[in-house]
């Protein structure tokens, strides 16, 4: 599948389209097919996000899995701190990255 | 320290204004992010992997505790509780709001600090010798003279769009504690058989994809014509340095294909041309910036210290530093604690950093590249009391210079750019040799870890260098073996073949088995690479 990612424009915060609008959390991210560039196009002008890009990702156990590491670090956030990732309290989230 | 004066001020406060300005409108529309990319770089506003980050210049590596404590209070207020200090004696924030970067200027200036020229194609901050105006060994305290170059390189109208960023080092000691040969431009400063002080200058060095030693090109400078060479150094860079391809842009590959004799040569006709126009600031200029920076009122005191408690006399040992006083002693604080993050202090330290160079350094702090913290001028005395207290925050890990001491750049886990991580291969690796006790066994070993060929991590100086290579999209590893940035300044030979991130560890573990195996009298690892060369190595690795 084809997501969309990049930043909010105001607090830097990675994001991923979700079919409406822009969410923090990666399950969101929809399927754009053959639609990333108008998508990033409207989005970028209207300021709802910056420098977005699309990437190639898998749905796994129900998860859009960026195919990238890096994208996947993007999702979740630094590995070497836990703590500051979007699922503090999940001690396997690390495995999802690797 | 150097203390700004008003034009100083009123630069700093009309750029934060004018900062401001420009994020205000590029968050209501009116600039687009290719026009805003380049104001914000200017300031030091980089887009990362997960939000902004900040780069805050460190002049020479000096502050003191108002700014450390005001550093603390921006990683506390607009980021998440910590700061990452960086190989280029800076500090970087992780995770800046765009809409708090106006306020964050604001807050740095009122502490004379800022972020100018910490990201863009223009004279980066000046670095230098973390141990200036305390070194036993140095011949002058190297500061006034990066603080003269840092104000004739700040706003420079002719250099601020160079063909790519430019990095100068200033030393004043036989010692090289700041990479000096790996700067775009190396100062030594030095005397001449005539008993003046004058510069020795070292240009074209650098890291990145073709790391290069700079050459020597000119080994005196007289001090009145300091910043008049340095310009003709520029200039020469700046009219042939090329702008078509930015991976041919630095002044190294400039030097390299001109070769050092014939970009020397140039620089002479320029320096020659430009000492009939007079530019350089009189004398008297530099006099009043070593006002800045004379000694303390040290006084005479115990030159020894109790040594009965074992883990204190070991700290001792290894993170303390001869001063040119001998009551007193350079401390290092380490921001490596076993199984840490290089670089990275919690708001709560840096606070606690602030107060004890204010109790026991005469309020002064330096950055070392090597991303730890410096107290240039402590006690002998005190010297208990600080690490007591060091210690019991996580700052008094003793391995300056050991196994444990690495440095490693942000890596994947922080930086858009990378290949691969490299912050969890420094835990895991300071991890293990803390556990199976060998760091004791090593003595002096540097190892320093990139996540990509832009080599933040200077991986290319290490005694062992780690550069994260992308390998079909899984993270690898490649091996070096041999770098320096000391005096003896040397690039790093790859062993062969890359490992994962399990076996670049047992790789690090391997070599340092051959190196105790061959090991003679009091040889570093280093040492020990230059005389048996990489074949052993190689053949424990490989074979
Ligand atoms: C995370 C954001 C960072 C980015 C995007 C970044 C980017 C780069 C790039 C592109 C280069 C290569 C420049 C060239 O060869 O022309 C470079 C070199 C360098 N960077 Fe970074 N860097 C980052 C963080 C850091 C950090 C945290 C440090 C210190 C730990 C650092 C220190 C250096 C040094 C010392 C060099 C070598 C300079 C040379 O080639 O002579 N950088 N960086
Ligand atoms: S070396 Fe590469 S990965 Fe590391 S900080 Fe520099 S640009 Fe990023």
């Amino acid at each position: 599948m084809k997501i969309l990612t990049g930043n909010d424009l105001k607090s830097g915060a990675v994001v991923w389209w979700d079919g409406s609008d822009w969410s923090l959390h990666i399950e969101d991210a929809v399927d754009v097919g053959d639609n990333a560039e108008s998508i990033m196009a409207r989005e970028e002008s209207a300021r709802r996000v910056n420098v977005p890009y699309a990437l190639a990702a898998t749905l796994t156990d129900g998860v859009p899995r960026p195919d990238h590491i890096k994208d996947r670090i993007r999702a979740l956030g630094p590995t070497v701190r836990p703590d500051l990732t979007l699922k503090p309290a999940d001690p396997e989230v690390g495995n999802w990255v690797i | 320290m150097y203390q700004y004066d008003q034009y100083d001020q009123a630069m700093v406060d009309a750029r934060v204004a004018e900062f401001r300005d420009q994020a205000q409108r590029r968050l209501e529309g009116k600039l687009s992010e290719d026009q805003f990319k380049p104001l914000r770089l200017m300031n030091g506003l980089y887009l990362q992997l997960h939000a902004y980050m900040l780069r805050v210049a460190i002049p020479y590596g000096t502050l003191n505790s108002t700014q450390m404590h005001a550093l603390a209070d921006i990683a506390d207020k607009y980021d998440r509780g910590y700061g990452h200090f960086t190989t280029r004696q800076n500090i970087q924030y992780n995770w800046i709001k765009l809409e708090d970067a106006g306020d964050i200027l604001a807050d740095l200036a009122k502490v004379e600090m800022h972020a100018i020229q910490t990201s863009g194609n223009c004279i980066r901050n000046i670095s230098s010798d973390h141990f200036a105006g305390a070194a036993q060994d140095e011949l002058v305290d190297p500061r006034p003279y990066a603080e003269l170059l840092r104000q004739w390189s700040s706003f420079h109208p002719e250099f601020m769009y160079l063909p790519r960023k430019f990095k100068i080092a200033v030393i004043a000691s036989g010692t090289d504690r700041a990479a000096m040969k790996l700067h775009d431009i190396g100062i030594q400063i030095v005397k001449n058989d005539a008993g003046e002080i004058g510069a020795s200058f070292f240009v074209g060095g650098g890291m990145g994809r073709t790391p290069m030693i700079a050459p020597n090109i000119r080994d005196f400078v007289p001090l009145d014509q300091l910043i008049t060479y340095a310009e003709a150094c520029l200039r020469v860079y700046n009219r042939y340095g090329r702008r078509d391809n930015k991976y041919k842009a630095r002044i190294k590959i400039l030097v390299h294909e001109l070769g050092a004799e014939e970009y020397t040569r140039q620089v002479e006709e320029e320096f020659a041309h430009l000492l009939e126009q007079g530019i350089e600031p009189p004398l008297a200029e530099l006099e009043r910036i070593k006002t800045y920076f004379t000694d303390p009122a040290f006084e005479d005191g115990p030159k020894t210290v109790d040594r009965s408690d074992p883990d204190f006399a070991l700290w001792v040992d290894r993170n303390t530093h001869r001063h040119k006083h001998d009551s007193y002693v350079s401390a290092v604080i380490s921001l490596k604690p076993v199984g840490g993050i290089p670089g990275d202090a919690t708001a709560e330290q840096m606070h606690l950093m602030a107060d004890l160079a204010k109790e026991y350094s005469f309020d002064e702090m330096r950055v070392m590249h090597t991303q730890n913290v410096v107290l240039p001028h402590v006690k002998i005395a005190d010297l208990h009391a600080l690490w007591a207290k060091l210690d019991a925050a996580d700052l008094g890990t003793p391995n300056l210079d050991q196994i444990g001491d690495i440095i490693a750049c942000p890596g994947l886990d922080y930086c858009s750019l990378a290949n691969a991580r490299s912050i969890p291969l420094a835990q895991k690796i300071s991890e293990r040799f803390a556990a199976n006790g060998k760091q004791d066994k090593l003595g002096e070993l540097k190892l320093k870890i990139s996540g990509c060929i832009n080599a933040c991590g200077h991986h290319h100086a290490g005694h062992i260098g780690i550069l994260g290579v992308d390998k079909k999209g899984v993270e690898n590893y490649q091996l070096s073996l041999g770098g320096s940035e000391a005096e003896d300044t040397a690039l790093g030979k790859i062993t062969g073949r890359g490992f994962d991130e399990a076996g670049v560890i047992d790789a690090v573990d391997t070599v340092t088995d051959v190196y105790l195996q061959h090991k003679q009298g009091e040889e570093r690892f280093l040492d020990t690479y230059n005389r048996i060369g990489m074949a052993p190595f190689k053949e424990a690795l490989y074979d």
